[in-house]
């Protein structure tokens, strides 16, 4: 003010162009020491360690009988299918949301109409794909399983009454909107499965 | 001059704690017609400081660690003298928070007090609101119960429903690949420091526009429109000591409902404290039912009504989303010339009995497990709830409204 009164005339351009400067410096400082805090909440090298692959012997399960085993803190189901449980899968196609597996759930080579690599073994993260709980399992055919006499084997989650066939292939109509998430895997031979990584050139 | 006068004086020179005394109790008016409604604003500010005081002594006992954190907890309900105490008038507190606020925030329903010129304080407050529901959402994982782990899971599953960036968002948000040790500690830090600084912050500010403005009254007719020569509302009252001493009434009532729930029900029948969460946490096997806490579930109950679409669950995340952003407009959707149900049409008052219904009957529905009846009733009841906010601008400018008073009645 007392600048005005001298007669001398205040030059805002030059004070804006200041104020602008000095927070956009100020506001790419702010952004800078924002990066670390916000990176720092990503999962830590101990916990990506945690994450590496799990080795498991298959040899173990009983036909008609399931494996839980767990990779990345997360259920991952190992169920040997018999025969008749893969007899099962293709007749229900027309009640499932994605019978062809078109969703990327699973890796290129699980997409076929087993959702495996051998025919038999089924090997699923045990998450349900609507709001990450565990579905329990209902592997018996029929009335002994309790979801009914047509029940063709499968699961159930209790949370919010999602059901999934024995490829993990979501139904028609319930809350979880895709198939379960078939891992990367592969077989070191044939009683040893490792899941978390594909099989080299796959 | 007393030596305690002296000593005012001195504090005034450098402090203005007179004027600030005055301004917000002993010359801070307000209308003189407040009624059983009216309690609910210094209750929630009474159950803020007990959360506060509790929660300090419980983090003097409880230990962030997934390994050690159930264990702990039960090691301050058996062995901390009065550890039981503590513990559970933090977790009744949780709960008797929502009831007050949402009695706080039916209230403004009821007498408009989000209108022009309050709209910020309902801003503000709707802000309040949201803090408070991530401070009970972060501090139920605490304990490490079932309930606690399967809770957080589901709630932080529905940021990985969020298009392109969500499985990556859930990720930084956990720390890890499942809720673990590491989400554990670091809910921990957010419901211990970071959030009480934001819900105190906008407490302070939620106060400071009510004082500017003024608060609003059953009539929701402007005090300061008549005042005396000395510019004082003719029917505004001094809020000490008139008011502090009707609101000790409303906490010792308050304190009673309160210590009743403490020492008779702490768990509530399930309500205040999920029977599950009693057994520690098992990343590997989900309870049979999942449902939140009851404050939650209205909300929870729009998020499963909404169908998945196009392979996503993410629409159904809106809709919960903005059944609550849909708050902070609510100024702006009243087109009513009234402000009080007191002088509202009856469009209004069917209305808002509607959303009543309909918010009380999607907080059950969250409660229970899913079933295609329960699935069609929430619908109707979202429906209804989104059509309260949606359609007002239209049902409140064509309402028949009665006139409103000049002065405050009663």
């Amino acid at each position: 003010m007392s600048q005005e009164a001298e007669g001398q005339k205040v030059d805002t351009s030059k004070r804006k162009f200041l104020i602008a400067a000095t927070s956009a410096v100020g506001g790419v400082a702010a952004v800078g020491v924002a990066v670390p805090l916000v990176v720092s909440m990503l999962p830590s090298a101990r916990a990506k360690a945690a994450g590496a692959p799990v080795e498991v012997d298959i040899s173990k399960i009983e036909p008609g009988m399931m494996l839980t085993v767990e990779w990345r803190g997360k259920p991952v189901w190992v169920v040997n299918r018999t025969k008749e449980m893969l007899g099962q899968l293709g007749k229900h196609d027309d009640k499932l949301a994605d019978a062809m597996s078109e969703m990327p759930q699973q890796p290129d080579y699980c997409k076929n109409a087993t959702r495996s690599i051998k025919p038999e073994y089924l090997v699923a993260v045990g998450i349900c794909t609507h709001l990450g709980c565990s579905p329990s399992e209902k592997l018996k055919l029929g009335g002994d399983s309790g979801m009914g006499g047509d029940w063709p084997g499968g699961f159930f989650c209790p949370c919010h009454g999602s059901t999934f066939d024995l490829a993990a292939r979501v139904y028609k109509g319930v809350p979880a909107p895709t198939n379960l998430v078939i891992p990367p895997h592969q077989y070191l031979s044939d009683v040893r499965l490792l899941i978390g990584v594909d099989a080299k050139g796959a | 001059m007393s030596a305690l006068q002296k000593v005012m004086g001195w504090v005034d020179d450098r402090f203005p704690l007179t004027a600030t005394y005055k301004a917000h109790l002993s010359e801070y008016y307000a209308p003189k017609n407040f009624n059983f409604w009216y309690f609910f604003g210094s209750l929630a500010l009474l159950v803020l400081v007990l959360q506060i005081v509790t929660g300090i002594f419980l983090t003097m006992n409880y230990k962030p660690d997934a390994e050690l954190a159930f264990a702990s907890v039960e090691y301050i309900m058996r062995d901390v003298d009065w550890g039981w105490l503590i513990r559970y008038m933090h977790s009744t507190g949780a709960s008797m928070f929502f009831v007050v606020v949402y009695l706080h925030m039916f209230r403004g329903l009821m007498y408009g007090s989000y209108r022009k010129p309050r709209e910020l304080i309902w801003i503000f407050g709707v802000l309040i609101y949201l803090a408070l529901m991530a401070e009970a959402f972060l501090g139920y994982l605490l304990p490490w119960g079932q309930m606690s782990y399967w809770g957080a899971q589901v709630i932080v599953n529905l940021f990985a429903a969020v298009p392109f960036i969500g499985e990556d968002l859930s990720i930084w948000i956990r720390g890890d690949y499942v809720i673990s040790d590491a989400t554990l500690n670091r809910f921990f830090a957010f419901h211990v420091i970071a959030l009480p600084l934001v819900l105190i912050a906008l407490v302070v500010v939620h106060l400071v526009a009510l004082h500017e403005v003024g608060s609003n009254n059953p009539d929701g007719v402007e005090i300061k429109k008549h005042k005396d020569a000395n510019g004082i509302p003719l029917d505004g009252i001094p809020f000490h000591p008139y008011y502090t001493v009707k609101d000790i009434v409303g906490v010792i009532v308050f304190l009673m409902v309160f210590s009743a729930i403490v020492f008779f029900a702490p768990e509530m029948g399930g309500y205040f404290l999920e029977a599950n969460n009693f057994v520690p946490a098992d990343s590997l096997k989900t309870p049979a039912h999942i449902a939140p806490l009851w404050y939650f579930t209205p909300f929870y109950a729009i998020l499963r009504a909404v169908p998945p679409m196009f392979g996503s669950q993410f629409p159904g995340v809106v809709a919960m989303g903005l059944s609550i952003v849909v708050l902070f407009f609510l100024p702006w959707l009243d087109r009513s010339k009234v402000k009080s149900i007191r002088y509202r049409g009856p469009i209004y008052k069917i209305m808002l009995a509607l959303f009543l219904v309909s918010f009380i009957g999607l907080g059950y529905l969250g409660l229970l497990p899913s079933t295609p009846v329960a699935t069609i009733f929430a619908q109707v009841f979202s429906v209804i709830y989104f059509l309260f906010f949606l359609l007002m601008p239209w049902y409140t400018s064509i309402d028949k409204t009665k006139p409103e008073p000049e002065r405050v009645t009663g």
